[in-house]
């Protein structure tokens, strides 16, 4: 039996604003418990809401990204449930009438094609607080810090037919909010959520299998891991004659696997209803073309720019265009050695390289974009060649010289003059007479050895070309 | 609308209310005569009228997005039945 996987994706957005959603109080990252919980968000008695604007305009400016019907009208519900870190009893979400309604999100797969997603919605919403479960007395810790945090909750349509078209989706999700600086993204900390709707049918149904929900994932790997496995459960379920359970399982990174979250309660019954506290937000043409005003270029738009302005490949120019600080980057070196060849290659490859190694971003790169550009600008010219070229790279990861600082300082320049190489060559072939024989013999991959020679006397200095012809040349005599 | 006497239970459930038998008996027959009120607000043709989200017809208003709120943990936690580093304790909700 064939199987094919359904996964649709529900994304949490921590909104990067400075206050929360519906109170004043700072959502800093990392503050001691409780120092940003004041009275709204413990849910004092007479306390009332009053939304926050930024997080509406960061709602928008996603909507308009994705190429989505923004609601004109927008509408808060309240999502009522017990939780000791929800003092209110209840969550404020929007269920009728999102902010951000239909649109849809490009992904790019492994071989390269393309694949639109349908999004569903996205909606404003309030985060909870956090509930600790280590031992306080036999007691459960509860820190508000985080209750009230605005968040934008995305949600596909259930039209990704595989595990690497989520973590494409993911990515791609990510790249975008990046871009638009509307979250720093950071799925460590949990600023982005990700929980997965997973089904599985018949190759060739069109109907849906039963799904469940998985939540608690936090890293692009663990979507990836957590979406096989689960449909590698269901297939086994079914095949072994079973039925799928519609309910939320929690992946758990360690083990490796979904386990069911059984709740003891009646099925959710979340009883939403409009929330009397807030008015309806309504949001017109002016306003939105406002926002639109101040949207950057996005990924795509990017990438097309620099395959057609710099005659990148696509591969590259999406590699590139994929980060928004990569991208500033890039154009940096580009504007500086006027080689984007050669600034894509040393931009996605090398710098990349040390980058992983130290696990930064490139934002804080141990070479910045000045003197990588200074770098390349040397290859260019041909005052140093691309061997050397690594030499004086590693030698920038060490300190905060120049390109030209440690060329000078370390006679690294290229030896050009026709001179000096010639007389290497001279000295080479005088050295090695066993080897010029067989080379005129007829044996000319003994020509690599000569350069080799004429390359290790230079110090690898000897311009590789001029060194080629002049070689050529001598043995031929 | 008729409310069954189990319907008042599990809404005092999912409410967290305790509502001992007798009680919900008295409770199902009060919430039913005001359902029955609604009833005759439905039969009212509303076809031309747009919903309203809010009694009132005003939009919100919003607010610029600014630290106004400081500190108060210690005055808050003041009142607070349990606290320790800083957490509020409550009855342990994990088995």
């Amino acid at each position: 039996m064939v199987w094919e996987t359904v996964i649709g994706l529900e994304v949490h957005v921590q909104l990067a604003t400075k206050s929360k959603l519906f109170s004043g109080s700072s959502i800093t990252f990392g503050a001691a418990p409780n120092t940003q919980a004041n009275i709204f968000d413990l849910a004092m008695p007479g306390t009332l809401p009053v939304m926050n604007e930024a997080a509406l305009r960061m709602a928008v400016k996603f909507g308009l990204a994705i190429d989505a019907q923004i609601g004109r009208k927008s509408v808060f519900d309240r999502k009522n449930y017990f939780y000791p870190d929800l003092p209110k009893g209840y969550q404020v979400s929007q269920l009728d009438f999102p902010t951000v309604g239909k649109g849809e999100l490009e992904i790019t797969l492994e071989d390269g094609s393309t694949k639109v997603i349908g999004i569903t919605r996205a909606h404003i919403e309030e985060d909870a607080g956090k509930s600790l479960h280590e031992d306080f007395q036999g007691l459960t810790g509860i820190d508000l810090n985080r209750a009230g945090t605005p968040l934008l909750e995305i949600v596909s349509e259930p039209e990704l037919a595989n595990a690497k078209e989520a973590v494409a989706y993911l990515k791609k999700l990510h790249s975008i909010i990046r871009y638009l600086g509307i979250s720093d993204g950071n799925m460590a900390q949990g600023s982005m959520r990700c929980d997965a709707n997973v089904s599985v049918r018949k190759k060739g149904a069109t109907e849906l299998g039963m799904r469940t929900e998985i939540k608690n994932i936090n890293s692009f790997r663990f979507v990836e891991k957590a979406i096989l496995h689960e449909a590698q459960r269901q297939i086994d379920i079914i095949e072994d004659g079973g039925r799928i359970v519609q309910e939320t399982r929690l992946y758990d990174a360690d083990k490796d696997e979904t386990r069911s979250m059984r709740s003891k309660e009646v099925a959710n019954d979340y009883r939403y209803f409009p929330e009397p506290d807030l008015l309806p937000i309504v949001i017109d043409e002016a306003y939105i073309e406002s926002v639109r005003a101040e949207l950057p270029e996005l990924p795509n738009a990017k990438r097309e720019r620099f395959v057609s302005q710099y005659e990148l490949s696509e591969y590259d120019a999406g590699v590139i265009a994929s980060s928004r600080q990569m991208a500033d980057f890039f154009e940096e070196v580009v504007t500086i050695c006027k080689d984007a060849k050669l600034s894509s290659n040393w931009v996605t490859v090398d710098l990349q390289a040390v980058l992983n190694k130290q696990d930064l971003e490139i934002e804080d790169s141990p070479i910045s974009a000045a003197r990588l550009g200074g770098l390349i600008a040397r290859i260019k010219d041909k005052t140093i060649s691309s061997k050397i070229a690594k030499t004086v790279f590693e030698a920038m990861l060490e300190s905060e010289q120049s390109a030209d600082e440690i060329i000078e300082s370390q006679g690294l320049k290229q030896v050009t003059d026709s001179g000096a190489i010639e007389k290497l060559v001279d000295e080479v072939i005088a050295n090695n007479p066993e080897q010029v024989e067989q080379y005129r013999s007829g044996k000319e991959k003994v020509f690599a050895f000569f350069i080799g020679q004429a390359m290790k006397a230079s110090r690898g200095k000897a311009n590789p070309e001029q060194l080629n012809t002049l070689l050529k040349q001598k043995l031929k005599a | 609308m008729a409310l069954e006497q189990s319907d008042v239970e599990k809404i005092a459930q999912l409410a967290r209310l305790d509502v001992d038998a007798n009680e919900a008996q008295e409770v199902t027959k009060r919430i039913s005569s005001i359902l029955e009120l609604i009833d005759q607000m439905q039969d009212v043709d509303t076809k031309n009228i747009a919903p309203l989200a809010h009694p009132f017809d005003a939009i919100q208003r919003l607010r610029p997005d600014e630290v106004t709120e400081t500190d108060q943990r210690e005055y808050l936690q003041s009142i607070a039945p349990a606290t320790q580093d800083g957490l509020y304790l409550v009855p342990k909700v994990i088995e």
